[in-house]
C-alpha cells in the first residue's frame, strides 16, 4: 500500500471561492492510502513547496496528490520539489481542481463535490504510479527554417549568427516573401527593397546558412532534436549552380504572355524568368506550366542562348534529407482575393486593385516603373478611394475572416500619403470603420496622412462600386455626417485582409502543429510561450502566427531564433520517461502500432519464445524505442490484444481513475 | 467437387508437396461439420466432405498449422480466402507453410433454415445450381429451392473470388454486387430507443459461450484481453442478462477495421444473434467515413483505422455522426 500525501490549493480565491478546500482535504483524508492531508494557500509559493516535502520526510509519504491548478503550470514545480526529498517525481499526481472545476462551476457545493472526486481519481492513480526514470536524447545541432520571407531570413540570420547551421526551404524561386514586393515601409516610408535585400544578401552569404529555393517540405518525422525531414528540390530545369543569373534567357525566352507573380499579374514575364533583379539564389527557372520546349519539345531558345550551358530540360523534383534539431515556421500569408466582394466591382474593371497591387503600380520596379498610372488606359488617376477592412472584421466570415488584418491602417495611410506626396493634384479619400494604429510613431503617421497632407478619411463603408464611362462611380456612407457620398473616382484601392499561406495546413499536419479556425499557428502560450507551438521543438516566427506588421514580424523572428539557439545550445534533452512500452508475450506482431505510430518508434523482430507446453517458438512482436517515444498512446489504443501500454498512464491506471470517478 | 478435392489432395500429399491436408470432415450428423487435418490417402477417403453443410472458414487453422513442420494444403472459399489473407496482412500466417487450393463456392445451407421447414432427420444432401436435395430418416427426398436455406452471409454474399491461391479447382468467381448493408441501415434508421430495444432483445441472449470469438478468423491475438487477469474484463460476472453486450462492443471494436465480414460469428452462435451486424456497421462507417476498404482484399493497403491521410474526414464529423445515427 502507498502512504500518499494530498495537499489541496486554495490558489488565493481562485479555487477556494468556490471549493470548500477544507472539506475537500478532510474527504480525501478517508480514502485508503493517504495518511496525511493538508490545504494551504498557495501550494506552488515556497512555503507551500515546503510544507509538501516537510509532509514527505516526516510522513514517509511514497506517493503525493497535489489538487491545484492544470498540470501544464504547476507538475515540473511540484515534480522538482518531490525530487528535492528523494521521491521518485513521477510520484506525484495533480488533480486539476482549478481550470476543470472552480474556474466552471459556480456553484460551492457542486465544484466541493466534483473536487473531491477529482482528487479520489488522482489518489487512486496514485496507488498503481511506479518510479520512472527519464531517458536522454542528442540534439542534431542544426535548425531548419520553412519560408524564406523577412521572418524566416532574420530567423536563419540570428540562429547562424549564434554558429548554428541553419536550412532555409522557400518554395518560390527566390526568398523575400511578401516584403520585396513591397515599396515603401510604414511608419518611416524608408524602401522596402533597400532595408530587406541587405538582408537577403547576407542570408546568402553566411556560411552557415543554406538556401533551399524552389523547394518544399515533403515529411517530417521524429522529434524535437531529432527531426528527419525530406525536402522536395522542384525542378527548376536551370541548374542551380551553374547558372550565373546573367538573363540573357529571360529576354530571348519566345513565350512572352506569361503572367508576371511578382507585379500581381499587371504585367508579363517570360517562361524563363528570374523573379526580380536582387533575387537571391540569382538564377533563372522555367516555368514548366507555359515552357513549349517542356510542353512540345520544341523550342530550346535559353538552352542555345545560354553560355555556360545550365539550362536541363530533364531535370527531375530531387529528394535530399537531412536531419534538424528544430524547425521554425515562417510559412506567411497572402491578401485574400476581392473577387467574392462583389460590391467592390474588383473583377469587373482593371482600375479597382488590391493594396498589394497598388504597392507594385508605385514601385520603380512595377509594371509602370513607378508612375502611377490607371491599369485600364494608362492614364493618370486624379481621384482615388481606399476602402480598408475588405474581408476583414467579417462577422459571417463566409466571405471574409473574423480578426483585425492589423496591417490595412498603416499601409493605406501610406499609400494615401505616398500619393499625395508624388502627385499633389489627386484627390484621396479613405473609408474606414476604425483607424487603429497602436505602435510606435504609427498614429503620429496616420495624423500627419490627414493634416499634413489633407487625405480625406470618412469613417463609413463603401456600399457599392459601378464602372461607368471610365469612371468608378463609388456610393458610400458617411458616418459622422449621417450622408450619402456619390464619388467619381478614377481608381478604387482595397485593403484586403490577410490570410495564412494555403501551404501551412498540410503543413501544420506533417509537423503535427496546431492551428485555429483561421489556419493560423497555435502558439504553446498565447502570452507566455508565444513562438512556440505546443509541439516541442517547433517555433512560430512572423505572419503564419497571427497578423503583423516588419517590426513585429522581426521581433518574434528573433525571439524564435532565440528559443532555437536555446534548444540547439544543449548537447542532450532529458526525455519523457512515460512512454509506451510492449508486453512480448502478449504481442501478436500485428503491426497495427508500428503503422499508427507518427514517431517511428515501434520496430519488429523475429524472438524465439518458451511456450507453455515447453517447445520454442519464433514469434513476431514489437519493440518500442524509449528515445523516439513520445508517449502519444496512440499505440495502446491500437493494440487489439493490449499488449502495448503507457509508463505513468497504464491502462490499469486510467481505468482505476475512472472507477474512481464513477464510485 | 468433393472427388476432385480428395484427388488432388491425395496428389500433393504423394507428391511430398504438403505433409498434411485442412479440410472438413462430418461428426454426429451430415449437418454437423468440424474442420480437420488429414494426414493420409486413407483418411482423405473416409472422412473428407465437401458440400453444402460444409461452411466453416478454414482460414483460422492456419494461425497454428502454418507454424507446425511442413507444408500444408488448405482449401479456402472465397471467404476464407479474405481471411486469410487478412491474417498474412497481420503476420499471423506463414504464407510459405500452406499450400492453397482455391474453390468456388455458390453458398452454403443454414441447417436452422431446413429445420424451420420442418424438416429434420437430415441423412445426406445433394445440391444443384438453385436447388437443394436432402434425404431423410422418413425415407423423404424433399428438395427446396437454395436462395430460401442459404445462410444471410451468402444470400447477400459480397465476392465469390478467392483472392489467394496456389491453384483454383475449378472456375474462380468475381466480386459481386451485395446488399449486405441493407440490414444495417435499416438498423441506422430506427430511433436510438428502437435499436437499444433490437440490440437489448438481441444480446440478452447472449450465454457467453465464446463461440463467436473462438471462431472468428480476426480473434487470433495470443492472449484474448477476455483471458488476460490484467485487463479488468476477464471472467467478469454479468450483472444482468445484457450486460454480455459489453463482450460483443469489445470484440467489435477490437475487430474493427480487420472483420471481412465473413459471418462465422452469427453462424456459431447457438442464440441465433445476428452478431455480424455489429461487424457490418462498422464496415459500412468506414466505408462512408473513409472510402471503401474490404478487409483481406490484399495484403499492401492500410485499414483505415490505423491508416492516415490527408483527406480523411474530421473527427467532428464522425461525432457528429455519432450522435444522429
Amino acid at each position: 500500500m502507498q502512504r500518499i500525501g494530498v495537499f489541496v490549493c486554495w490558489c488565493g480565491s481562485n479555487i477556494a471561492a468556490t471549493v470548500d478546500v477544507q472539506r475537500v482535504a478532510e474527504e480525501l483524508k478517508k480514502e485508503p492510502g493517504v495518511v496525511f492531508s493538508a490545504d494551504y494557500q498557495y501550494m506552488c509559493s515556497e512555503s507551500g513547496q515546503n510544507l509538501i516535502k516537510d509532509a514527505i520526510k516526516e510522513h514517509a509519504l511514497t506517493g503525493v496528490v497535489i489538487c491545484s491548478c492544470s498540470p501544464r503550470m504547476h507538475e515540473n514545480t511540484f515534480r522538482k520539489a518531490a525530487a528535492s526529498v528523494g521521491l521518485n517525481p513521477y510520484m506525484v499526481e495533480i488533480a486539476n481542481i482549478r481550470e476543470q472545476c472552480s474556474w466552471i462551476h459556480k456553484d460551492k457545493a457542486t465544484g466541493t463535490e466534483k473536487a473531491i472526486i477529482l482528487g479520489r481519481a488522482a489518489i487512486a492513480k496514485v496507488h498503481l504510479n511506479a518510479p520512472l526514470i527519464a531517458g536522454e536524447s542528442p540534439v542534431t545541432k542544426r535548425a531548419l527554417v520553412i519560408g524564406g520571407g523577412i521572418a524566416g531570413i532574420q530567423t536563419a540570420l540570428d540562429i547562424a549568427e549564434a554558429g548554428f547551421e541553419v536550412d532555409i526551404v522557400e518554395k518560390s524561386p527566390t526568398i523575400g516573401g511578401k516584403m520585396a514586393q513591397l515599396d515603401k515601409t510604414f511608419p518611416t516610408l524608408d524602401c522596402s527593397a533597400c532595408i530587406l535585400t541587405p538582408k537577403m544578401v547576407e542570408a546568402a552569404q553566411q556560411e552557415k546558412i543554406k538556401i533551399y529555393s524552389y523547394s518544399e517540405i515533403d515529411e517530417v518525422k521524429g522529434f524535437v532534436g531529432n527531426f528527419s525531414v525530406k525536402i522536395r528540390r522542384k525542378a527548376r530545369y536551370v541548374k542551380e549552380d551553374i547558372c550565373t543569373g546573367c538573363g540573357l534567357c529571360t529576354e530571348k525566352c519566345p513565350q512572352k504572355k506569361v503572367p508576371n507573380e511578382f507585379n500581381m499579374g499587371m504585367d508579363n514575364r517570360r517562361a524563363i524568368y528570374i523573379p526580380f533583379a536582387q533575387a537571391v539564389p540569382k538564377v533563372a527557372t522555367i516555368d514548366p506550366n507555359y515552357c513549349t520546349m517542356l510542353k512540345t519539345g520544341k523550342c530550346g531558345v535559353c538552352s542555345k542562348i545560354c553560355g555556360v550551358k545550365a539550362i536541363d530540360y530533364t531535370q527531375q523534383d530531387e529528394i535530399v534529407e537531412a536531419k534538424y534539431g528544430a524547425i521554425v515556421v515562417a510559412t506567411g500569408f497572402n491578401p485574400i482575393s476581392p473577387a467574392k466582394f462583389d460590391e467592390f466591382a474588383y473583377s469587373q474593371s482593371p482600375d479597382v486593385v488590391t493594396s498589394l497591387e497598388y504597392e507594385r503600380l508605385m514601385n520603380a520596379a512595377g509594371p509602370t516603373n513607378g508612375t502611377l498610372l490607371r491599369p485600364s488606359d494608362g492614364k493618370h488617376p486624379h481621384t482615388i478611394v481606399f476602402v480598408q477592412c475588405v474581408g476583414s472584421r467579417c462577422d459571417g466570415a463566409e466571405k471574409g475572416k473574423p480578426y483585425c488584418s492589423k496591417v490595412c491602417c498603416m499601409y493605406t495611410a501610406k499609400h494615401a500619403m505616398l500619393t499625395r506626396e508624388k502627385y499633389p493634384d489627386t484627390d484621396v479619400y479613405v473609408f474606414y470603420i476604425d483607424v487603429r494604429t497602436p505602435g510606435k510613431n504609427f498614429d503620429e503617421f496616420y495624423r500627419r496622412a490627414v493634416e499634413e497632407y489633407n487625405v480625406h478619411y470618412i469613417k463609413g463603408m463603401v456600399g457599392k462600386v459601378v464602372p461607368e464611362n471610365g469612371k468608378l462611380k463609388v456610393q458610400a456612407a458617411d458616418l459622422l455626417s449621417n450622408e450619402q457620398l456619390h464619388i467619381d473616382a478614377d481608381m478604387v484601392v482595397l485593403a484586403t485582409a490577410v490570410e495564412p499561406d494555403p501551404s501551412a495546413r498540410s503543413l501544420a499536419t506533417k509537423l503535427t502543429a496546431s492551428m485555429d479556425t483561421n489556419d493560423f499557428f497555435t502558439e504553446a502560450h498565447p502570452k507566455l510561450r508565444p513562438v512556440e507551438s505546443p509541439t516541442a521543438g517547433v517555433f512560430l516566427s512572423g505572419m503564419c502566427q497571427g497578423p503583423k506588421d516588419i517590426p513585429e514580424t522581426v521581433s518574434q523572428a528573433s525571439a524564435a531564433a532565440a528559443k532555437v539557439i536555446g534548444l540547439l545550445v544543449k548537447d542532450k534533452l532529458v526525455g519523457n520517461p512515460c512512454v509506451a512500452h510492449s508486453d512480448e508475450l502478449l504481442c501478436n506482431g500485428c503491426s497495427s502500432c508500428e503503422k499508427v505510430c507518427p514517431y517511428g518508434a515501434i520496430t519488429y523482430s523475429d524472438k524465439e519464445f518458451r511456450m507453455p507446453d515447453r517447445t520454442t517458438a519464433l514469434r513476431r512482436v514489437a519493440a518500442v524505442n524509449p528515445a523516439v517515444c513520445q508517449g502519444c498512446g496512440a499505440c495502446t489504443v491500437a493494440c487489439p490484444s493490449g499488449a502495448m501500454d503507457l509508463f505513468g498512464f497504464s491502462n490499469n491506471q486510467i481505468m482505476a481513475e475512472v472507477d474512481a470517478i464513477c464510485k | 467437387m468433393q472427388d476432385k478435392m480428395i484427388a488432388r489432395a491425395k496428389e500433393l500429399l504423394r507428391d511430398g508437396a504438403v505433409n498434411r491436408v485442412l479440410g472438413w470432415k462430418t461428426g454426429e450428423f451430415v449437418y454437423d461439420i468440424t474442420p480437420a487435418v488429414f494426414t493420409s490417402a486413407e483418411e482423405l477417403d473416409r472422412d473428407f466432405v465437401f458440400d453444402a453443410f460444409t461452411a466453416a472458414n478454414l482460414s483460422k487453422y492456419l494461425v497454428k498449422e502454418s507454424k507446425k513442420e511442413g507444408k500444408v494444403l488448405a482449401f479456402l472459399k472465397p471467404c476464407d480466402s479474405y481471411s486469410f489473407q487478412q491474417l498474412i496482412k497481420e503476420h499471423r500466417v506463414d504464407r510459405e507453410n500452406v499450400y492453397i487450393v482455391g474453390i468456388p463456392c455458390e453458398g452454403k445451407v443454414d441447417i436452422e433454415a431446413l429445420k424451420a421447414r420442418g424438416i429434420s432427420g437430415i441423412t445426406a444432401i445433394e445440391e444443384t445450381a438453385d436447388a437443394v436435395t436432402v434425404k431423410t430418416v422418413y425415407d423423404e427426398d424433399i428438395t427446396v429451392a437454395k436462395q430460401d436455406v442459404l445462410f444471410e452471409r451468402c444470400v447477400n454474399c459480397k465476392s465469390k473470388k478467392v483472392v489467394i491461391c496456389d491453384e483454383m479447382l475449378g472456375e474462380n468467381g468475381e466480386i459481386v454486387d451485395s446488399d449486405r448493408f441493407d440490414a444495417v441501415a435499416k438498423l441506422e434508421a430506427m430511433t436510438p430507443d428502437e435499436r437499444f430495444a433490437f440490440w437489448q432483445n438481441e444480446l440478452s441472449r447472449c450465454i457467453r459461450c465464446n463461440a463467436c470469438r473462438n471462431v472468428c478468423p480476426a480473434c487470433t491475438c495470443e492472449k484474448c484481453v477476455f483471458d488476460n487477469v490484467n485487463s479488468g474484463v476477464e471472467h467478469k460476472v454479468a450483472a444482468n442478462s445484457f450486460e454480455e453486450s459489453l463482450f460483443h462492443i469489445i470484440r467489435a471494436y477490437h475487430v474493427a477495421g480487420r472483420c471481412t465480414d465473413c459471418g462465422e460469428c452469427s453462424r456459431v452462435c447457438p442464440q441465433h444473434i445476428p452478431l455480424h451486424l455489429l461487424n457490418r456497421k462498422f464496415i459500412k462507417d468506414m466505408n462512408e467515413l473513409y472510402g471503401e476498404y474490404q478487409a483481406g482484399a490484399d495484403t499492401e493497403t492500410r485499414p483505415p483505422l490505423v491508416n492516415f491521410s490527408m483527406d480523411d474526414c474530421e473527427p467532428s464529423i464522425v461525432y457528429q455522426r455519432g450522435g444522429n445515427a
